[in-house]
């Protein structure tokens, strides 16, 4: 935002005509390279789109009753969507109580929409989630108030990947906050724990990470004593996560002046009170869109849970593939959950550019810095 | 670029070792003639520019190893024969659907950290350095890049070693890499621990030496204040 000039248009509600070419000359006609760069775009795009129109929509088969009369159509075949988007969406839970996870799934979202909105920050967003959260937990697990009980080794799909990426990014980051402060500490035992801990854990794959709390922890643990499959699989999905938030909290940490620390301490902060009120959010603030990719990332890293036997949405569509009657359609069973995850994945995004441009509205409005 | 792989014509003769070791010559050349230039910078202020070095010592040493070595030099051109294609040297289709992948992948994230550095420093920078002269060019290379680094270089580190890490995705595309060999012979073998053991300890390896390095040049660039 600090490095492009300001534009001469005028922004008004309604846009003439005439005002709209003037925007798409100048964003992407300004200069030689970037007409360059539209004319391939365009190119690309002419050369792709009907070919994949074709196939995705015009040829494409909605209706067909079996796979035979699927396969006779040119393009995809969507009613295999509507066959088995239940076993995609969620996974081996039993089929009358699917509306079980359905509701636990929205709550959540619901949930984390609400805590996205500013003006809704505060006691009653706490309590919110903690009532969220028990029904969800009540939804999902049942046995209590005339709902079945259904173990957690029958969760599967979208609600399995969605619990593991939230609870993962929400414990993963508090803890990530802390390495980051660890590893810059003074004290030498504090920061050779950090950076152990960091360096072991961003130097391993997730899958052996996955592996080794589910196949060697097992052996080191007293006979008959065993911890919950998920509840390992959660657990290593947030040491991992905390070493790669705290590497780019890290980043955020160094960008601050000295300057701020002294301003802290001559008002007489103590050493948590000054990281909390006033260095962590400056360094937050400035590393919002490695953080951001980072959770993303997460989100799609769940999908490896399947290593440990877990059904997560990816494992989930796979299972349906497996059908020996509706064989052949992986295309268009990794499409529909591309399209899921990409809608997670882009709504983050876009949450967190609108975060962005309040945060910058912000520091217009008090000029400092 | 078809889907036996990616075929590019090869060069083959008695010259190409005496043409690769010019270029390597002219590569250590040129490093050597930058510092030169620094060490002449720090001590007159005074700047000349490094590429007409670069340019003529990359094309004038390979160009003797050419001359010397007795002007042996073909270009090996793939052609069509049968099904698949002979001649030229090919990264196979698995390889360069791999390589595509990663690339893509990684240089997203990696813009983002990078816009990220580059929006952390304050507008009064931009301001200064345009009420200089410099261009929009200039201004990153020699004024905004150089202090959005503090803010870019541990994430960068992290994409790094996730790019390495991300290496055994190569397994859904049938390339039998690291991992997936490992697999195989826990599979055959039983020794789980043993295999999971030879998996971390390669990645170890390669992740904490890229660590360290990046860690020391992490702190080369960092702020140095009063």
């Amino acid at each position: 935002m600090s490095s492009t000039p300001p534009t001469a248009a005028p922004q008004l509600p309604f846009a003439t005509a005439r005002m709209s070419w003037r925007r798409i000359r100048e964003s992407i006609l300004h200069s030689p390279a970037s007409v360059l760069g539209t004319v391939l775009v365009v190119w690309l795009i002419l050369m792709a789109a009907p070919a994949l129109l074709n196939w995705l929509l015009l040829k494409a088969s909605f209706t067909a009753p079996d796979a035979r009369t699927c396969r006779e159509a040119s393009g995809a075949c969507w009613s295999f969507i509507r066959e088995k988007y239940r076993l995609i969406l969620f996974g081996t839970y039993p089929f009358d109580q699917q509306w079980r996870p359905l509701l636990a799934t929205l709550l959540l979202i619901g949930s984390i929409v609400v805590t996205g909105v500013q003006r809704l920050r505060g006691r009653g967003l706490i309590v919110w989630w903690a009532l969220a959260l028990a029904t969800v937990a009540w939804l999902m697990w049942g046995g209590l108030f005339g709902l079945t009980f259904v173990e957690n080794v029958r969760w599967g799909g979208l609600p399995l990947t969605l619990m593991l990426s939230v609870f993962g990014i929400a414990f993963a980051f508090p803890f990530g906050v802390c390495l980051a402060l660890g590893r810059r500490s003074r004290m030498p035992a504090i920061k050779a724990i950090c950076v152990g801990y960091i360096e072991f854990i961003r130097g391993v794959p997730l899958i052996s990470l996955l592996f080794m709390s589910s196949v060697m922890l097992p052996l080191f643990l007293p006979e008959g004593f065993s911890i919950d499959k998920l509840l390992r699989a959660q657990i290593a999905i947030i040491m991992f996560a905390a070493a790669y938030i705290a590497e780019i909290v890290r980043g955020g940490l160094q960008s601050i002046p000295k300057g701020q620390y002294e301003g802290a301490d001559s008002i007489g902060l103590s050493y948590w009170q000054q990281m909390r009120k006033v260095i962590v959010p400056q360094a937050l603030k400035v590393v919002i869109p490695p953080l951001v990719s980072t959770f993303i990332a997460l989100f799609k890293d769940t999908s490896l849970v399947v290593i440990i036997g877990i059904f997560d949405l990816t494992q989930s569509a796979k299972a349906a593939l497996a059908d020996p009657a509706w064989s052949g359609f992986g295309v268009e069973a990794y499409l529909f959950i591309g399209l899921i995850y990409f809608a997670f994945c882009y709504c983050i995004s876009k949450y967190s550019s609108t975060l962005e441009r309040s945060l910058a509205r912000e520091q217009q409005a008090s000029p400092g810095r | 670029m078809s889907n036996r792989g990616l075929l590019v014509p090869a060069v083959e003769g008695h010259s190409v070792t005496a043409i690769g070791v010019g270029l390597a010559i002219a590569v250590g050349a040129i490093f050597l003639v930058a510092l030169l230039q620094r060490v002449r910078f720090r001590q007159t202020g005074h700047a000349r520019p490094l590429w007409p070095w670069a340019i003529g010592l990359g094309i004038a040493l390979p160009l003797a190893g050419w001359l010397l070595a007795g002007q042996d030099v073909r270009l090996d051109l793939p052609r069509a024969s049968g099904f698949s294609f002979e001649g030229g040297w090919s990264l196979s289709p698995e390889l360069f659907a791999l390589l595509a992948g990663l690339i893509t992948y990684t240089a997203a994230f990696i813009a983002e950290i990078v816009r990220a550095g580059i929006q952390a420093i304050g507008q009064g920078q931009w301001e200064a350095a345009q009420s200089l002269g410099l261009r929009r060019g200039k201004v990153l290379r020699l004024v905004i890049v150089p202090q959005a680094l503090r803010v870019i270089v541990p994430p960068l580190t992290s994409q790094y070693l996730n790019l390495i890490k991300h290496s055994s995705l190569a397994v859904a595309i049938g390339y039998p890499d690291l991992v997936s060999v490992v697999n195989t012979t826990l599979n055959q073998t039983g020794q789980a621990i043993e295999g999971i053991l030879i998996i971390m300890g390669a990645f170890m390896t390669v992740s904490l030496l890229i660590s360290l390095l990046m860690n020391w040049y992490n702190k080369r660039i960092a702020l140095v204040e009063r």
